[in-house]
């Protein structure tokens, strides 16, 4: 699920080492409708907004209930925001696409230049 | 008040009896009802003292000291309870000391979810008490996840879950093989998300989730208005509620527990007092209205030769309670730390509730009397338990005591003063009550000290304790000549003949001694009346001796002179019998010689014719 991403300086955000990357992971818990929609959901923004320079992870807990509580997962799906800092986590489908940006700070990036 | 036993006795009336069966078992058993349940552990059987419900609800031991006896053997097993209460009335802590005892004690590995305080605290909390959570966790018996709620960083986006928490829990579970679980405090989740409909669903899935996988488990529930919790968790759990209450009357504070349901199962319905300290949590279920208890036999010398002696079998009955009553400086504390101190040098165990002065002021006094009782702490027989009356409630009070001696099991308890609690008469007069029953039912002796020299518990009342105890000596100063003198009286001793005389009695460095008053026309005198007294009489004796002697002396005199006379007399008589004798001799020598002088006369007239 890793995409290959492109440099965009940004050099207002945060000393990351890689500021303008999104590094995200998706909870969820087998292939239910819920976590089928997120992932599509997801994939949707990131191609919109987050070209070129995004990863997702997606984690089945399922399989690996021990990474629950890394990551302080309760509800599911939960999309976490690893990069940049700080942590934002996003609980739902994803269903509805302004809260998504919002949580994810990727509207005022879109926004730039 | 008066419930547990009650209920007991009512439901079950075959049990109760039995449980009262034998003295020793009475003595020993300080879980008196645990001791049906002792035996199995958790979760198989346990004894519901119901006979239409029993021995059908399974049950989990706490192992917290009381309440799994006013519980009849624990939380319902495989289910989840709801422990609530304000902040700080100890929730964690009840949970914590379920899942440590479960852990160690029984064999039931758990999981502890929090919601609230991080593992590092919750281990740091209770280490003071002596559990350490980090080596079960290492040791794989108790599992802790921290579970951080963290509102500002969940945005929440269309359709979830709450399968998260279930997979963390049941990662947990399955990765100690956990039979119990605590969640705490659940309600936080409240706070973390916005859709209270869906976290009800949720919650409701998950006490199904824990009945269905037969887990024992906990959720605390903070207090609410209205209500026993804020969000109402109370209608989700429904199998065991366990209330907990810090109150603050007097500006002294009381922890409290009440079980407020139980399905399926009977159980105390008061109001317990409990304790968080040292020992961790222990509920005192102090009330019983049962005069069943055994009596010990065997009779207790005070160690007082002069006081043994006052009384018929030679000291109080074992098992007794015992009044000492006096003003201040009539030297109650003295007399109970020479009956402990001969009871320590007997071998036996005492344990001393003083209110008024620490254990070393009370060793440092008794070494007055020349009584080392620093020995017999040293040897473990003698434990003094301190405190101000001001410290803790009635209750708390009652509840340590409890505890104590349940810890200790002192053959003799001595609490100086009772006239130091302080609060309204009937709750003075239904704690004493409960205390004399409480230290009677575990047939231990028990001696109390009063200011009050009546007997009476307060300043202004005249509720009397003297007819709770058993026996009552009453310490008295007698004033009199500008000096004070002690005096001591028996005023009751129950079941045996007693002296009825006032005894002086003298504190040196020899002991308590006893001396018999002086009682004379002028009433009774002690101090240096009795001396002055014993001065004139031994004056007096002396003048009779004298007076005697030489009474004697004259009547020898007078014999010796009678005496005398009866000599001369004698000799009188002796010369008046020889005189006779020598008469009565010439007399006859006269007779004979006329005889023969006229025998001649004849012969010489008839020659001559």
């Amino acid at each position: 699920m890793n995409d290959v991403t492109s440099d965009d300086p940004a050099p207002q955000t945060d000393p990351d080492r890689d500021p303008g990357r999104y590094h995200l992971r998706l909870y969820v818990a087998g292939q239910t409708t819920k976590s089928l929609a997120a992932m599509t959901n997801l994939k949707r923004f990131c191609e919109e907004h987050l070209a070129g320079r995004y990863d997702i992870e997606v984690v089945d807990l399922l399989t690996n209930p021990q990474l629950a509580a890394g990551d302080q997962i309760l509800a599911i799906p939960t999309l976490v925001r690893r990069l940049p800092s700080p942590l934002k986590r996003i609980i739902g489908d994803l269903s509805n696409t302004d809260k998504v940006l919002v949580g994810l700070d990727i509207r005022p990036k879109a926004d730039q230049p | 008040m008066l419930v547990l036993r009650v209920a007991q006795a009512a439901l079950h009336p075959s049990k109760a009896s039995s449980r009262h069966g034998s003295a020793s078992e009475a003595r020993l058993a300080r879980p008196c009802i645990r001791s049906q349940v002792a035996p199995e552990t958790s979760g198989t059987s346990s004894i519901v003292p119901d006979p239409q419900a029993q021995l059908t609800l399974p049950k989990a031991l706490t192992g917290i000291a009381g309440f799994d006896d006013l519980t009849f053997g624990g939380l319902p097993a495989g289910r989840p309870s709801l422990i609530c209460g304000s902040a700080g009335c100890g929730k964690t802590l009840f949970a914590t000391t379920f899942l440590v005892n479960g852990a160690t004690r029984y064999g039931e590995p758990g999981v502890f979810m929090s919601f609230e305080e991080r593992a590092e605290d919750l281990a740091a909390n209770v280490a003071s008490l002596g559990y350490d959570l980090d080596g079960l966790v290492a040791a794989g018996r108790l599992a802790i996840d921290h579970v951080r709620v963290e509102r500002s960083e969940i945005e929440e986006s269309g359709d979830y879950d709450l399968e998260g928490l279930f997979i963390r829990l049941g990662f947990a579970v399955d990765s100690v093989g956990a039979k119990r679980v605590v969640l705490d405090t659940l309600e936080t989740l409240f706070a973390g998300f916005n859709d209270p409909a869906l976290l009800r669903a949720e919650l409701r899935r998950l006490f199904g989730w824990i009945k269905d996988r037969g887990l024992t488990a906990i959720i605390t529930g903070e207090r609410g208005e209205g209500q026993l919790t804020r969000q109402g968790l109370e209608e989700y759990v429904s199998d065991c509620v366990v209330l907990l209450d810090n109150r603050v009357e007097d500006q002294i504070t009381t922890r409290r527990l009440r079980v407020v349901k139980y399905r399926g199962s009977a159980h105390g319905t008061n109001e317990y007092p409990f304790l968080i300290d040292h020992a961790g949590i222990s509920v005192l279920p102090v009330t019983s209205a049962d005069l069943d208890y055994a009596v010990p036999g065997g009779v207790l010398p005070t160690g007082i030769a002069g006081l043994d002696a006052m009384l018929g079998p030679g000291g109080f009955h074992r098992g007794s309670s015992i009044l000492i009553s006096g003003e201040a400086g009539t030297g109650k504390s003295m007399l109970s730390a020479s009956i402990v101190d001969a009871a320590c040098r007997r071998g036996e165990r005492c344990l001393i509730f003083a209110f008024e002065e620490s254990g070393d002021q009370i060793i440092r006094n008794a070494r007055s009397l020349g009584l080392d009782l620093t020995r017999h702490r040293d040897r473990g027989l003698l434990r003094f338990e301190t405190a101000r009356p001001s410290l803790h409630g009635l209750e708390t009070h009652l509840a340590r005591m409890h505890r104590d001696l349940d810890q200790f099991r002192p053959d003799i308890v001595v609490i100086d003063p009772i006239s130091a609690l302080r609060g309204s008469a009937s709750t003075l007069q239904a704690t004493l009550l409960r205390m004399i029953d409480l230290i009677k039912s575990r047939g231990i002796t028990a001696v109390f000290t009063t200011l009050r020299g009546d007997g009476s518990v307060g300043q202004d009342d005249d509720i009397g304790v003297s007819s709770l105890m058993d026996a009552w000596i009453k310490l008295e100063n007698l004033e009199a000549n500008g000096e004070r003198t002690r005096t001591l009286y028996v005023i009751k001793a129950r079941g045996m003949s007693h002296s009825n005389q006032i005894r002086e009695y003298l504190l040196s460095s020899g002991g308590i001694r006893l001396i018999d008053a002086y009682i004379g026309p002028a009433g009774v005198l002690t101090g240096t009346a009795r001396h002055v007294q014993e001065a004139q009489e031994r004056a007096a004796a002396e003048e009779r001796r004298r007076e005697t002697e030489r009474t004697l002396r004259d009547v020898v005199r007078r014999r010796f002179a009678i005496e005398r006379q009866i000599e001369e007399l004698r000799a009188g008589l002796e010369a008046a019998e020889d005189e006779e004798e020598r008469l009565r001799s010439e007399e006859r020598l006269r007779e004979a010689r006329s005889e023969t002088e006229r025998q001649e006369l004849t012969a010489r007239r008839s020659a001559a014719e």
